[in-house]
């Protein structure tokens, strides 16, 4: 109990030290720091999906995209006169508001639709998949599909979502000029609290009896099963609950850069944020949401500076994280407080299939 | 819609599947028998359709047309040689651990396609075909063009000598055997290190065929493996994993239901209506057409 206090006080300290960023950062720095938190909340959802509940969802951007749009099209019509449309749509022929635009004009439903767009989405999504017990890779490969198949319906739908350019060039959000100055102080402040909100009301639930049922599941789903939980309706929990994080993030995010665009999105994107989630230890909260921040600002880093090396660096780390630290940086530094999962080396191979190592549920398998 | 133009398709949407059948090849070889996720297996297909490119380049203009069948071996043997070098440096300390061989192989796959943007451009390199693949075959009122007909006899040929390598072959029955029970297998005296390491490259030089199919039908460039992934998995999913009959139905399926809707709907709304599609397919039968029999309760 004292190391997860101590620990817990080290956040607060990172915390509070980061809300005092903008009066020693310069512009540019603050800006890519306030993008970099946004994302961090989708790293924090990822943990819970997969370094807790086991799920690996290679498919986050697709919740994250739906929290954005959902903004982006309520700051659209804001930026757009009274009775014309915008500009994408004049371009593109469409001569009457799509039914599905119309309802964002109204701000409060446009923030609901933030929270509630992505929730529902990966709760169908969920459902659809642990319903019928679909599992493990299936999982990831089916997440995948999906988003591109969204990412691709983005991309084709040039007057209804505006394509591959995104939406783009908003004005005013909630009667603020998003130009304005201290706009960019207002706005870090505000990612920065929904972060310390994500980590915090994150860290309680995993500490209910919720959060080991989910730990339950991920070692052993048909034990769990056996004990008597359902274990489709807690993965389902935990999947709205990754994407609804990935939804405000993506909103802020929104914010942060003034657009939204397919690109942004796809499956490049969910698998970096796995990455880098894996990168600071899936199996830590702390761990995953610095793992995105440290290994985004690398990326800033690295990419600005020889654009041609950071595709190469950034496949060399996915390598080397999987070989040598599967439990990710904070792996390494708190691997004595939970026991990780027993690594398979090359001279102990993992079984191929659990069941023939385990007279349990050998047992139990060979009745069925 | 007329009958001209539905045929027309499903011969478009076959020649597709053709190649979705030779990708997925691989990819349900390693799959069912490793339980790898090879996010990379793309770039097999890419290193065969650039080995092409070279092939045509070099052999060309000593060859003549006849550089084609140059192509073959040297596509199947460069993909393969990449495969065995990737499995022995990364893959083979990774099994049984499925989600991690996804992620260690998608940033190899990273790798390889920014060595491909260096090496090539990033714009497509387009392959020639050799003149006599140049015509079409008239049926009545729908065009067969030749070369279309030559993917097709190509995924053919390589799905037969599958089926032979597999079922006939000292070499199938012990990948057989490790697929069935590996440690029995190992006991017996398989050696079940070397079958993996043949098995991933055997696997990489079919997409490798692949890629010279595609080198034909299209030009090559460094993301023209990411593009059909995502895809062969799907047929790997539908047609249930390691089972190579169900992965020939289900890409011949995917093929014929992309080229339907697309004749129908616009071209990204057929690949949503697809994926869709697949989900829908998967709450029937979550183990694909032909599951693998298995006493287990878990599959990774």
């Amino acid at each position: 109990m004292t190391r997860l206090s101590s620990s817990t006080v080290a956040v607060i300290a990172v915390l509070i030290a980061l809300a005092f960023a903008p009066l020693y950062l310069g512009a540019y720095p603050l800006t890519l720091l306030g993008r970099v938190l946004a994302l961090s909340i989708a790293a924090v959802g990822v943990m819970v999906v997969w370094g807790r509940a086991g799920i690996l969802s290679l498919g986050q951007g697709l919740f994250f995209g739906l929290g954005g749009y959902a903004l982006a099209m309520h700051l659209k019509l804001v930026a757009t006169p009274k009775g014309e449309l915008p500009d994408f749509m004049l371009y593109n022929g469409v001569e009457a508001l799509p039914w599905f635009w119309a309802p964002f004009a109204s701000a409060p439903f446009a923030l609901a639709m933030v929270l509630i767009l992505p929730a529902a989405a990966a709760g169908l999504v969920a459902w659809l998949m642990f319903r019928r017990r679909i599992t493990g890779v299936y999982v990831s490969i089916i997440t995948q599909a999906l988003l591109l198949a969204f990412v691709t319906w983005l991309n084709g739908s040039q007057g209804l979502t505006s394509g591959t350019n995104g939406i783009t060039d908003f004005q005013t959000f909630l009667g603020v000029n998003l130009r304005g100055a201290g706009v960019a102080h207002g706005l870090y402040w505000v990612t920065l609290l929904f972060v310390a909100l994500a980590l915090g009301g994150t860290a309680l639930l995993l500490r209910t009896p919720f959060g080991a049922i989910l730990t339950a599941i991920r070692d052993n789903e048909n034990r769990t099963r056996f004990l008597g939980f359902n274990p489709a309706a807690f993965k389902i929990a935990a999947f709205m609950l990754g994407g609804l994080l990935a939804g405000v993030s993506g909103a802020l995010y929104t914010l942060h850069l003034g657009t939204i665009s397919p690109a942004m999105i796809g499956t490049a994107f969910s698998i970096e944020l796995v990455v880098w989630v894996a990168l600071g230890g899936r199996a830590s909260l702390i761990g995953a949401a610095a793992g995105l921040v440290v290994g985004q600002l690398a990326k800033d880093r690295i990419s600005s500076a020889a654009p041609d090396a950071w595709l190469y660096v950034m496949g060399s780390l996915f390598v080397l994280v999987v070989l040598v630290m599967p439990q990710g940086a904070a792996g390494l530094i708190g691997g004595r407080r939970r026991a990780p999962a027993p690594t398979p080396t090359p001279q102990n191979p993992a079984p191929q299939n659990p069941v023939t190592q385990n007279p349990v549920t050998r047992e139990v398998s060979d009745a069925v | 819609m007329d009958f001209t133009f539905i045929s027309g398709q499903l011969f478009t949407g076959l020649s597709v599947a053709s190649i979705l059948l030779l990708a997925a090849l691989g990819l349900a070889l390693s799959f069912g028998l490793m339980r790898v996720i090879n996010m990379a297996h793309g770039e097999f297909l890419m290193v065969g359709g650039y080995l092409t490119y070279l092939a045509a380049q070099w052999a060309g203009p000593t060859l003549g047309d006849a550089w084609l069948w140059a192509a073959f071996p040297l596509a199947f043997l460069g993909a393969a040689l990449l495969g065995a070098v990737m499995e022995f440096t990364v893959i083979r300390r990774l099994y049984g651990r499925p989600l991690d061989t996804l992620l260690a192989t998608f940033g190899i796959s990273l790798i390889l396609q920014q060595a491909a943007r260096q090496l090539f451009g990033s714009t497509g390199v387009p392959v020639t075909a050799p003149a006599w693949l140049g015509g079409a075959w008239q049926l009545g009122d729908v065009t067969l063009p030749f070369v279309r007909l030559f993917v097709i006899v190509l995924a053919a040929v390589v799905l037969a000598g599958m089926w032979w390598l597999l079922n006939r072959s000292r070499f199938g029955m012990h990948v057989r055997a490790v697929n069935q029970n590996r440690e029995m297998a190992a006991a017996l005296g398989v050696n079940t290190r070397s079958l993996d390491m043949l098995v991933f490259a055997l696997g990489a030089g079919i997409a490798g065929v692949a890629g010279v199919g595609l080198a034909l039908i299209a030009p090559v460039n460094p993301t023209v493996g990411a593009a059909y992934i995502v895809n062969a998995f799907l047929v790997v999913v539908v047609g249930g994993v390691g089972s190579v009959l169900g992965g020939a139905v289900a890409a011949v399926l995917l093929g014929f239901v992309t080229a339907l809707a697309e004749g129908f709907t616009s071209v990204s709304l057929a690949q949503a209506i697809l994926l869709v599609l697949v989900v829908a397919f998967l709450q029937w039968k979550p183990r694909g057409l032909i599951p693998t029999k298995s006493r287990a309760l878990e599959e990774a």
